[in-house]
């Protein structure tokens, strides 16, 4: 049986058909051709497949996909149509080596910067803990995230 | 081609080479552009694969039963061990497609299915029967040695291995790597102290964010093309085509393509389950298929760093010298060591560390095991081999009153002094490493703790490591000009994170005077890119860098031949600047280069003289040698050169919890010329977190049975963004190497290597607790620490 539902993707008005049991990153990516969100654990402990539900960073590999009916979706695609002040700052610091944490990175980063102007290092250290990253040592990019915060946006 | 002078591009004034400029993939990472091997679409046709695994550690296959899962409606085809009897292997070809009469590790691939859906093919394989006889496994390197132990490879005496290995058929010594210098006895006679003991490092897993993922496809005309998470797109072709050579496939009906890849650690080098999706494409002719490991296969069935056993024994005299060292390594190198081998193999070499020793026995010995195969992994043995010796070096100097830092000073190598396998040292500013080092944490100063409960700890250690590899392991590039002169670099070093294409376009770019920005180096492709060996060794900025170094120099070299044939220029008193040529005594010419790169010069007649310029560098170390005596080592010239550093640190560990906090690292690396500093200090801050995290937290843990226990991210900790030290102190030191590009060695492995002893030694200064077995967590620590306070009344 498959759930007719609708939601915003990245600004955009979609409707799909999903199964009960389809995941929202399985529906991003092989349904809708999304890409950025990664598969890296399957099970909720790296991060790499965050997405923004309504504002919100979520971990799209526990979140059905059908649980994003009415919602507003926000993925790296949307954010990089127009760059923000946060990605100059990541280019410029260097802040990543291999990328493939980058996109739930940028989205954690960017509900923080959403919610917070002025993040204290500690704070910002908090909002990417479940962003796991194995090249960086974190370091470059909680700088980059701090020089981004003194920016507009 | 044109030799490049070596001397004369380490004088030379550098206006890109040293720079910190911006990643030239940064925006690719930073957008989503980037595509991975798992975003690649190959349309609805695409099959999708799933792995049979054994659940024993050694087990006879008895019989596969693979009837009721070819019976599931999508599925394509189940393949087993019969349909593949083919060997492969790195080094030594000790491993099959698939098992054949027996597996020796839990998860090894003993079939797998091929169907329309992921979801398909995960259900028919667990309906895939297997029937086994259990055989006894032995897990311990120790045991594996005994005589009573279970053989694991009877055949081992016709295994093919390169020359440089020395297996022990009837036995489970895969490799023996032996070095005798010098006398040891007599150095141990001469000794003040004798200190000896044993230090353990379990495995560990490389947990790149991106599992390994992989698609092949043999169309319809018997063209095999793999798509991989590489970072060996060449020598994977390689090892695909000496497996799959049965079935008609040679190097050139295989073609590797490697996408933008997930963080490698060494995990994707080589060939580990990619060898499966190969023969798998096979199978189902004209159809792609995808196999994607999930996070729990990257822990049991990729490689492993292997677990290690070693016994130091060190002889010094009261005034701090060195009398002989005695240094046995007992690797777990799992069930296969087509590659672990050589990590075996590059420890024996250098297991003196950086010191002068005289006398000098090592015995890295290869064990194998029924537990995954251990394989490279970023500092290849030198990590686990540096916990022990470092370690018992402070404790040597402690035990003799001498200031650790200074009995480093007094016993450190120097260039010119004869290494362990008789070749020299080479220039290294070892000794500004630990000077700067020192001054970073305050070495010799006391420091006050947060609370009463808490010591500060401090400690610094010494790192070297050279690359392992072949010693006649290539790199190439090709350099081809547009028409606005902006340059495509066509290389098949991976960018695995470290920052490889921008530093290659530095290079270029130096040379040429076409900026940065001006310069596309993309993911290669075995087809159009040129050989590289593999990305691994910390090698790529050293051997890659001087094949693009040369490439470009080439591509100058044409530009002021044929300048000088259609303008009539004398090319010696030519120059590049700004994109242009000039001419020396002549400030007022000038032609751009987008004037005549692609399209040549016109001359007086009206006619063209020229064409495309295309740049072509080919390196190769001519040096070394890997041969040597089996049974002293001497002879050879294995390595090309070291790269030396320091680490220093400042903990604070609570003595009740044993929580180990660290509030400063410092690592000098000597990298010869940092060619882009900001890379190099991005080396650092992750490659010390990683390091770190080896000693305070993470391990593989396994069950008697050989089962690992904790094949996940919720209990396999990695660090997170809350764990990083409050302060990390990078410090690059720059002591030209003769026969780097712009003088530039590589240092990618080298900033994890210290990281564990430097912990380690400096929760020893700051608790009295010496911890002889990696991780050194806070619930040893703690459980020490009680063992020591008075009984309760």
């Amino acid at each position: 049986m498959r759930i007719p539902i609708r939601f915003q993707l990245n600004g955009m008005a979609r409707s799909v058909e999903v199964e009960p049991n389809d995941t929202l990153l399985e529906m991003l990516r092989d349904g809708l051709g999304i890409k950025s969100p990664k598969t890296g654990c399957d099970r909720g402990d790296c991060g790499s497949c965050t997405v923004l539900l309504n504002g919100r960073s979520v971990r799209s590999c526990l979140v059905l996909a059908a649980e994003a009916d009415g919602c507003e979706i926000l993925t790296l695609e949307g954010i990089s149509a127009h760059p923000t002040a946060l990605q100059e700052e990541l280019a410029r610091h260097n802040s990543f080596q291999c990328g493939f944490c980058a996109p739930g990175l940028v989205l954690s980063a960017t509900e923080l910067l959403a919610r917070n102007h002025h993040p204290t290092r500690a704070q910002i250290q908090e909002a990417i803990g479940g962003n796991l990253c194995r090249c960086t040592g974190y370091t470059p990019i909680v700088e980059a995230i701090e020089a981004a915060a003194g920016r507009e946006p | 081609m044109i030799e490049v002078e070596p001397e004369r591009s380490l004088r030379q004034e550098t206006k890109v080479v040293g720079q910190p400029v911006e990643r030239i993939d940064g925006w690719e990472k930073i957008t989503a552009a980037a595509r991975f091997v798992d975003d690649l679409e190959f349309g609805p046709a695409l099959l999708h694969a799933c792995v049979v695994e054994s659940p024993h550690a050694h087990a006879r296959v008895v019989r596969i039963d693979t009837k009721a899962a070819e019976e599931i409606p999508g599925v394509v085809k189940v393949v087993t061990g019969r349909d593949f009897p083919f060997k492969f292997g790195l080094y030594m070809q000790d491993r099959y497609v698939f098992a054949q009469d027996r597996v020796r590790f839990v998860g090894e691939q003993v079939a797998a299915v091929i169907a329309r859906d992921a979801k398909t093919a995960a259900r028919a394989a667990a309906l895939v029967r297997v029937e086994y006889e259990l055989l006894p496994a032995v897990l311990d390197p120790v045991a594996a040695l005994e005589e009573s132990a279970p053989l694991l490879h009877p055949d081992l005496g016709g295994y093919r291995h390169v020359p440089w290995f020395f297996p022990q058929p009837g036995s489970n010594v895969a490799h023996w790597r032996k070095i005798r210098k010098g006398d040891v006895e007599a150095g141990f006679s001469a000794a003040d102290l004798i200190l000896e003991d044993t230090y353990r490092v379990p495995r560990y897993a490389h947990c790149a964010i991106e599992p390994h993922g992989m698609v092949g496809l043999l169309d319809a005309a018997g063209r095999l093309t793999m798509w991989t998470a590489s970072q060996s797109p060449f020598t994977q072709r390689h090892v695909f085509a000496e497996a799959l050579a049965p079935l008609g496939l040679s190097h050139k009906d295989i073609r590797v393509i490697a996408p933008s890849v997930g963080g490698g650690f060494g995990g994707k080098a080589g060939v580990s389950c990619e060898i499966i999706a190969a023969a798998l494409a096979t199978a189902v002719k004209g159809q792609p298929v995808k196999l994607m490991w999930s996070r729990a296969q990257e822990f049991y069935n990729t490689y492993q760093r292997q677990g290690l056993v070693a016994n130091v024994k060190l002889g010094v005299k009261r005034d701090g010298s060195i009398t002989a060292l005695e240094h046995t390594l007992y690797w777990d190198a799992g069930a296969y060591v087509e590659y672990g081998a050589n990590v075996v193999n590059a420890v024996g070499l250098s297991a003196t560390g950086p010191y002068r020793v005289d006398n000098v026995k090592i015995d890295s010995i290869c064990m194998y095991t029924n537990l995954p195969p251990g394989g490279p992994y970023r500092g290849f043995g030198y990590s686990e081999f540096f916990f022990g010796l470092e370690s018992h070096i402070t404790r040597a100097a402690e035990r003799l009153g001498i200031d650790p830092v200074a009995f480093r000073r007094r016993n450190m190598i120097r260039e010119g002094d004869t290494l362990a396998y008789g070749a020299p040292m080479n220039a290294n500013g070892l000794a500004e490493a630990i000077d700067r080092t020192a001054e970073a944490i305050r070495w010799g100063q006391m420091e006050t703790a947060s609370a009463p409960h808490k010591s500060i700890g401090k400690s610094l250690v010494l790192f070297w490591k050279a690359p392992a590899m072949p010693p006649n392991a290539a790199s190439s590039a090709f350099l081809k000009f547009n028409e606005d002169a902006s340059l495509n670099i066509l290389i098949s070093g991976m960018d695995i994170g470290q920052g490889l294409l921008t530093v290659m376009a530095q290079i270029a770019a130096e040379i040429l005077t076409v900026p940065v920005s001006k310069i596309r180096v993309e993911t290669p492709d075995t087809d159009r890119n040129p050989y590289e060996w593999q990305t691994v060794a910390s090698h790529v900025t050293w051997g890659c860098g001087n094949a693009v170094l040369k490439a470009a120099t080439d591509a100058r070299e044409q530009i002021f031949a044929l300048v000088e044939r259609a303008l009539g220029f004398d090319r010696t008193s030519l120059y590049l600047e700004d994109e242009k040529v000039k001419c020396h005594g002549r400030p007022e010419w000038s032609l751009p280069l987008r004037d005549f790169v692609i399209t040549g010069i016109q001359v007086q007649d009206r006619t063209f003289k020229g064409g495309p310029i295309m740049g072509r560098g080919v390196f190769m170390p001519e040096f070394s040698s890997a041969e040597s005596d089996p049974e002293t080592g001497q002879g050879g010239h294995p390595n090309v050169h070291y790269t030396t550093g320091a680490g220093g640190i400042v903990v604070e560990v609570d003595r009740e919890t044993g929580k180990t906090k660290v509030l400063k690292a410092a690592l000098a690396v000597d990298v010869g010329r940092a060619i882009n500093p900001d890379l190099v200090r991005g080396q650092i801050a992750g490659g010390l977190l990683q390091g770190l995290a080896t000693v305070l937290y993470e391990d593989m843990r396994f069950d008697a049975a050989g089962r690992l226990l904790n094949p996940n991210f919720s209990d396999y900790k990695i660090p997170t963004a809350l764990d990083i030290p409050e302060e990390v102190i990078p410090i690059i030191v720059e002591t030209a190497q003769a026969d780097g590009p712009f003088g530039a060695r590589g240092m990618g492995e080298h900033t994890m290597i210290p990281a564990a002893a430097m912990a380690a030694n400096a929760i020893a200064d700051a608790t009295g607790v010496r911890i002889d077995t990696m991780p050194v967590t806070a619930e040893k620590i703690a459980m020490a620490l009680n063992a020591r306070r008075p009984e309760c009344p």
